[in-house]
């Protein structure tokens, strides 16, 4: 019963897939040309995709089991420096998601202290820094592309993050919002 | 492409070597996880891709090209910034979309102000953002995040 289910949900998900080779096979013998420029087109994707998201995937768990959330969260308070804003960038980079999937995280280390800085420096870094995101970016633009693009974000949202603070002071709360 | 991903291969071959010598259980439990998570990651991806194959079918290349390609200029840039800014589509879309739009014809600046303006500014995710942050935090940080963005995308314009 329960492999039943787990088979069901499988093709559930792939059903989108499944539909798209039955739509190439059949539209290969019957000669349908937008069949065709669709599959070419979808063939270019996917060789594409095949041929790093391996790699990217396998730096993504070593990073994991290395860097535990848990060991990054304690250093990143008022009086951390260099050292805290070092620590958020990693830690932002750690995750994955788009960025309302970082709001969650930044009560959570406003919670635990860390300074209005580290928490905009942290939305910066989880924006565009996050290492599953660089890998798909040097697939698909290059290296040359991905490092000049985060050298020259660096020092950007590191200013934000100097400036938020200047602006909102020790007022700036972050609140918790329920689903 | 192949020679980033080569290059990439490398990176990633020295890492797992390296975890490999210092801790060869941790380094299984990483390679498990990896793979939990490709394997997660594996169907929408696919149904993405054959979106936009079907996509690209029905929009033809020339209307992208003339919007934001090679002669669309500072129209194009600011097309691309203010699509960037208010729409929110995930890296894995947004990066084959990129990579489309650069063959193409269109410049580093413009694929670089969308890119950059998808990933730090979301005028859809504002409402949620403001009830985290509040209105002043939470307008401010789009309105700083949209400048840096238009001068990384000059910068990158400039040096690719």
């Amino acid at each position: 019963m329960n492999k039943k289910l787990i088979a069901n949900k499988h093709l559930k998900n792939y059903a989108w897939v499944i539909l798209f080779v039955i739509f190439s096979v059949v539209s290969y013998f019957i000669g349908f040309k937008p069949g065709a420029v669709i599959y070419s087109n979808f063939n270019e994707f996917f060789i594409e995709m095949i041929s790093f998201i391996p790699l990217l995937f396998i730096l993504i768990g070593l990073f994991d089991v290395w860097f535990p959330k848990e060991v990054l969260e304690k250093h990143i308070g008022k009086e951390s420096g260099i050292k805290g804003i070092l620590l958020v960038i990693l830690l932002a980079m750690l995750q994955a998601g788009p960025l309302y999937g970082a709001f969650p995280v930044a009560y959570i280390l406003h919670k635990k202290g860390a300074s209005v800085k580290n928490i905009f420096i942290y939305l910066g870094a989880f924006s565009s820094m996050k290492i599953p995101m660089l890998g798909i970016e040097i697939g698909y633009l290059g290296i040359k592309f991905t490092i000049l693009r985060t050298l020259i974000s660096l020092p950007l949202f590191i200013l934000i993050g100097y400036v938020m603070e200047k602006i909102l002071g020790k007022d700036f709360e972050v609140k918790e919002v329920k689903a | 492409m192949l020679n980033n991903t080569i290059i990439f291969g490398i990176v990633t071959g020295i890492a797992l070597l390296a975890s490999f010598i210092f801790d060869k259980k941790k380094t299984i439990l990483g390679l498990k996880k990896g793979w939990k998570m490709l394997f997660n990651i594996l169907h929408p991806f696919l149904n993405i891709l054959i979106l936009i194959s079907v996509v690209l079918f029905f929009i033809p290349s020339s209307l992208i090209v003339k919007y934001l390609g090679a002669n669309s200029g500072w129209l194009g840039f600011g097309i691309a910034a203010i699509i960037g800014s208010i729409t929110l589509i995930p890296g894995f879309i947004s990066y084959p979309l990129a990579a489309t739009l650069l063959k193409q014809g269109a410049t580093y600046g413009v694929v670089a102000v969308f890119m950059i303006t998808l990933m730090m500014v979301g005028i859809v995710t504002l409402p949620l953002e403001i009830k985290y942050f509040g209105k002043k935090a939470a307008i401010l940080r789009n309105v700083f995040n949209f400048i840096a963005a238009i001068i990384i995308g000059i910068m990158m314009g400039w040096l690719m």
